[in-house]
């Protein structure tokens, strides 16, 4: 078994028009960039993206939305240094917006992943989140029902990787690409070192092999935050 | 009507008030931006441990310009530093620490707070882009859920009121709020004053207040560092 693609065009040359992408990432912590701008050249278009935010610049999601391909986003927190490419398209109605709080964004994400279709959660009970939501009384307080969330393909970053799929993160970078690398039919990766199998010690593998179907060596990755500051435009 | 202007508590004071307030050994979640102050306040002698949401526990503080490493933020996605102690998780993880009552104080800021405790901190409800983030998930979970704020708007309103009027974030979930004026509980239902700055007339501290201002027991002075002003 080797999972490894040998470029990032390679890897996402399958997703189609009208998937549904989830993105790694909370702001450009852990954000896969390179996959993203490959995601650009390849051209699907009528995406249903689910990231924590809308993007910041013009680089990443950011120029993904730029590019007019995403439709539809499923997020918690579309602001920004410089959220003017997302505001533009959802103020032109261009785009869609569903608003999830955090923790259920990411719960729903890790259910379904676990094969759970729905769940409650006391967040959001009594606000204007919740209407319309089924709620349950346990121990004597209410919660809101929410379902699971799965995509067609997660596009996520790690730091080492092996030809299974074996993954580790970098710090905070670790944030939603775990859970998303269960939730989708195809994960893709990249990663800022490939290593040969045994070279993550199996204790400190954060994301098993299982949840992961195509990795790529992206050595010295970009940051988002970096491109930022150079003011950089993709493409 | 007393010009509150001259006397009122500084950012830094609320949150240095606010801080008095946490335990030994706390796990605590801060709000982006003012209340991520409160961090700079630990009386000697208690530690607490920070909690943000993106998946960090126990983290430094901010680097040197130019020493950022942007795989290592908060949840304000502003550069933190690693410490002895400090831990990393995904983000479902992060939300079970909330969700499942292991925070012990989660602080943050407030359009409005309603005697009943209701919460309204993440839209005005005035069109615009809705955004909530973490906030949701905090309010309902945390053991103790504190608000630090001005005691009215800039336009002068009240923040403390009867009953919101903007979305709220959560319901009955507020147990205290750090205000520029006041300490005020919220129990059974109703605002109940603990301190008060010695400079304010009860009768203009109400007059402040969008709803009654209840006392149990005495009304202590809410007294600050001078040099935080």
């Amino acid at each position: 078994m080797d999972k490894t693609i040998q470029t990032a065009a390679e890897a996402v040359a399958q997703i189609p028009d009208g998937a549904t992408v989830m993105i790694g990432g909370f702001g450009g912590s852990g954000a896969p960039v390179e996959l993203i701008h490959a995601l650009i050249d390849q051209g699907a278009r009528h995406l249903t993206v689910v990231n924590n935010n809308a993007g910041n610049g013009h680089v990443g999601l950011a120029a993904l939305i730029e590019q007019g391909r995403v439709d539809r986003l499923i997020c918690s927190f579309p602001r920004s240094a410089d959220p003017s490419v997302f505001v533009e398209a959802y103020k032109a109605g261009r785009i869609a917006l569903e608003i999830v709080p955090q923790g259920t964004l990411a719960e729903r994400i890790r259910a379904g992943g676990a094969g759970i279709p729905a769940f409650y959660t006391p967040t959001a009970y009594g606000t204007e989140v919740a209407e319309g939501k089924p709620v349950e009384i346990f121990e004597g307080r209410a919660y809101v029902q929410e379902r699971w969330l799965k995509a067609d393909v997660a596009l996520i970053k790690g730091e080492l990787g092996d030809s299974h799929g074996n993954l580790t993160y970098r710090m905070a970078a670790r944030n939603f690409n775990p859970v998303m690398a269960m939730a989708a039919t195809t994960t893709i990766a990249q990663v800022s070192r490939l290593v040969p199998l045994g070279g993550i010690d199996p204790e400190h593998v954060i994301t098993p092999g299982i949840f992961v179907n195509r990795l790529v060596e992206i050595a010295n990755p970009a940051q988002e935050e970096e491109l930022n500051r150079a003011e950089a435009v993709y493409p | 009507m007393i010009d509150i202007s001259q006397i009122k508590l500084s950012n830094a004071q609320i949150a240095w008030r606010a801080a008095q307030d946490i335990e030994d050994g706390a796990y605590v979640n801060l709000g982006i931006g003012f209340p991520e102050m409160v961090a700079q306040f630990q009386p000697e002698g208690k530690q607490a441990i920070f909690h943000t949401e993106n998946g960090v526990l126990d983290f430094g503080k901010a680097p040197e310009p130019g020493n950022e490493d942007w795989d290592l933020i908060n949840a304000g996605k502003k550069a933190i530093t690693l410490k002895p102690g400090t831990s990393f998780f995904h983000h479902a993880d992060s939300f079970a620490m909330v969700r499942g009552g292991h925070l012990d104080v989660a602080i943050l800021g407030a359009y409005q707070i309603a005697q009943n405790g209701d919460l309204a901190n993440w839209s005005t409800g005035k069109g615009g882009i809705p955004a909530v983030g973490g906030a949701m998930d905090l309010v309902q979970s945390a053991r103790r859920i504190a608000v630090v704020t001005d005691h009215v708007t800039k336009k002068g309103d009240p923040k403390l009121v009867e009953s919101c009027t903007m979305p709220l974030t959560g319901v009955g979930c507020v147990t205290r709020i750090y205000t520029s004026l006041a300490v005020v509980d919220v129990a059974e239902g109703r605002f109940v004053l603990r301190e008060k700055i010695p400079a304010i007339p009860m009768d203009d501290l109400q007059s402040l207040t969008g709803a009654q201002l209840h006392t149990d027991g005495a009304v202590n002075d809410l007294v600050c560092p001078a040099e935080l002003a």
